[in-house]
């Protein structure tokens, strides 16, 4: 039996076998001092900067060659900052003034320096500079306190990181060809980590509370992503048990592979859309893999979030224009930008509100600041001459809002018709159904919107009023609850008794248990994680949609509980 | 003392990469080199220094060396300035 077996969240199919990477801060508290021996602290100050200096250095080659000279630029501003003279003075002079020890000194003068730059507020760079120089004082502290820093950049055998949370900064350093798979203490399937090891496609379990303080550096864990389980320190008999399990996976998926070029067809010869969900341009590589037959949502805050500034009419152009032309005429649903909730722009200061998640975010933002929706419209607008392009509004609640938007729309499309720039003459104009009011009202909405995607990560968080990134409530997360399929099938209903299509892009319609139910539901689209896209076009082809209907029936009316229906379905569908 | 004036183009102003290169060029030489901005004046060799200035654009600036290689020093940075877009 290995020593332990940790569970967590499923975040990311497939089985890695490799020793652990601890990627964990080790411990750099110190205590102030009073030195006698200045000239001698100062010197170790120096061994100290000098070491990491040369330790950065190493980083940045080893990243210039593994991840490319963009990614290892912020290594060179780290050395650059360690190169400082003022700073390394205003260092010296406190521990010779005020004798103290060099770890006190360093933190007194760099804390103010941090202050300083966070305080301005109007300047995004500024304050990713406060993060540069957080990250030098730490490495410096490390050297004088003689423990190592964990650095991934540096990571060149084979390993499964182990960390509580991976940051996008921790991401960009990862290489795919070593880092085999990760294991997280925090974070649900919805996580910036879960996403991130989606796209990468290695195996990861997030969310299993214990896996930084039950594994240890150099242990060999077995990662299971498709179980969201954990082996630590396995036995030879399990290594192979798993291997075996690894191989059938990749059977299985080769297995997948060969639906790349289908038509997405259930049993009955029912036609289904299978679409993708992408973040940036560059997904485009995963969705013509897995041969997703549109792009059911385009997040555009990429472009708001990886930028200093209010990205521009053309640099917008140009993204949407990438998606657009690599579908090749097929469709691709942008949603306009998603900013606030726990999503935030250093440039475009929102005020703290006690609830974000029902405050100021996404078109109520949009609304507000036309200014900045106006850009994203005319950039949407000039995309769309060159293929099949659908714009869809996030977080709508009323149809006002709806109107309000549509009619910002079509000023500027007016604008740049009456300038000569060839814009698509049918771009479809479709909501979000997130926000229940918008759900139950979807007989409404449908008279004059032409499409709806139901997001089910927001529309379950708002429907049982449980915050979503709130672990203390995740049992509430509850997508098979008859409640929410009530509400889901009274919005496709809605969508056709007006001759509109209803999709779906949340989790949920990569889920294999709801994915049957919403195929008797009528569902037409379904969009998903590119890697999720093949492995559902299997399942719908055995499924019979007019067996479905009965069974959805069953699920929404007989059903009182997200197990009850788990169960039906497991039973019914899955002999299980 | 050698002294140079410039008039900053860069929409950004001095920041960022620029800033780094400026600062690295000033570094490669012995003289001391400071970078003047309103009433204010810093270590051109000291990155916190210069990014603390905010320097826009449109600002103008003083960039002074003094030491035996200052002249080779102000050639060097007038250089970088433009050459990273800085100033014409």
């Amino acid at each position: 039996m290995a020593e332990k077996v940790l569970k967590g969240i499923a975040a990311s199919d497939g089985i890695a076998i490799a020793k652990a990477y601890m990627l964990v801060d080790p411990d750099l508290s110190f205590e102030k001092t009073t030195v006698s021996d200045t000239d001698a602290e100062i010197q170790r100050l120096h061994d100290a900067f000098d070491a990491s200096k040369a330790e950065l250095q190493v980083i940045k080659d080893k990243a210039v060659e593994n991840l490319g000279a963009e990614e290892a630029e912020v290594f060179e501003a780290h050395i650059t900052i360690l190169s400082d003279p003022e700073m390394l003075g205003q260092i010296e002079g406190k521990i010779k003034d005020d004798k103290v020890n060099a770890e006190e000194a360093l933190k007194e003068v760099t804390d103010t320096f941090i202050s300083m730059f966070e305080a301005m507020t109007d300047n995004a760079y500024m304050q990713e500079r406060a993060g540069d120089i957080r990250d030098v004082t730490k490495r410096v502290l490390s050297h004088l306190l003689g423990v190592t820093l964990p650095s991934p950049a540096l990571i060149d055998s084979q390993v499964i990181v182990v960390a509580h949370d991976l940051t996008p900064s921790d991401t960009a350093q990862l290489d795919r060809k070593f880092v085999k798979g990760f294991i997280t203490d925090i974070g649900g399937r919805t996580s910036h980590s879960a996403i991130m090891s989606r796209t990468l496609e290695i195996p990861a379990v997030v969310g299993s509370e214990t896996a930084t303080a039950d594994i240890k550096e150099g242990t060999t864990v077995i990662l299971d992503g498709i179980n969201g389980e954990a082996l630590v320190a396995p036995t030879d008999a399990e290594i192979s048990d798993y291997q075996q399990k690894a191989k059938d996976f990749a059977a299985q998926k080769a297995e997948w592979e060969k639906l790349r070029n289908e038509a997405t067809v259930s049993k009955d010869g029912k036609h289904f859309e299978l679409a993708s969900n992408i973040g940036t341009p560059d997904d485009m590589d995963g969705v013509l893999d897995a041969g997703s037959e549109a792009v059911g949502l385009f997040r555009s805050e990429f472009l708001y979030m990886n930028s200093a500034e209010l990205p521009d009419e053309d640099t917008q152009f140009e993204a949407y224009k990438k998606v657009v032309e690599g579908m090749k005429g097929k469709p691709v649903i942008v949603r306009t930008m998603d900013i606030g909730g726990d999503k935030h722009l250093p440039y475009l200061p929102l005020p703290d509100e006690m609830n974000p998640f029902l405050g100021y975010r996404a078109i109520r933002i949009s609304l507000d600041r036309d200014d900045i929706f106006r850009t994203q419209l005319r950039a949407l607008l000039r995309a769309s001459h060159y293929g099949q392009l659908r714009i869809m509004f996030p977080m709508i609640a009323t149809l006002d809002e709806f109107r309000q938007a549509k009619g910002i729309f079509e000023e500027e499309k007016a604008k740049l018709v009456a300038a000569g720039t060839p814009v698509a003459d049918d771009i479809k104009l479709g909501i979000m159904i997130e926000i229940p009011a918008a759900a139950i009202l979807a007989d409404q909405f449908a008279k004059e919107v032409d499409f709806f995607s139901i997001g089910t990560n927001d529309l379950i968080q708002y429907s049982f009023a449980a915050d979503r990134g709130n672990e203390r409530v995740s049992y509430l997360y509850q997508p098979y609850n008859p409640s929410l399929l009530r509400l889901i099938k009274h919005v496709i209903d809605a969508a056709h008794a007006n001759g509109r299509i209803a999709g779906m892009c949340g989790e949920v319609a990569g889920d294999q248990v709801a994915v049957p139910l919403l195929m008797g539901l009528g569902l037409d689209e379904f969009s998903m994680s590119s890697t999720s896209v093949l492995k559902t076009r299997s399942l719908m082809k055995t499924i019979d949609t007019t067996e479905m209907a009965k069974l959805a029936d069953k699920a929404l009316n007989d059903c009182v509980t997200n197990e009850e229906v788990k169960e039906l379905v497991e039973k019914n569908v899955f002999g299980k | 003392m050698e002294k140079k004036e410039f008039h900053v183009i860069a929409d950004t102003g001095i920041h960022a990469r620029p800033a780094t290169l400026l600062v690295q060029s000033a570094s490669k030489f012995n003289s001391e080199v400071t970078l003047q901005y309103q009433d204010k004046s810093v270590n051109l060799k000291s990155i916190m220094g210069v990014m603390s200035l905010g320097v826009g654009k449109d600002a103008d600036v003083t960039i002074s060396a003094e030491g035996a290689d200052e002249a080779d020093a102000i050639a060097a940075l007038a250089d970088t300035m433009k050459k990273e877009g800085l100033s014409e």
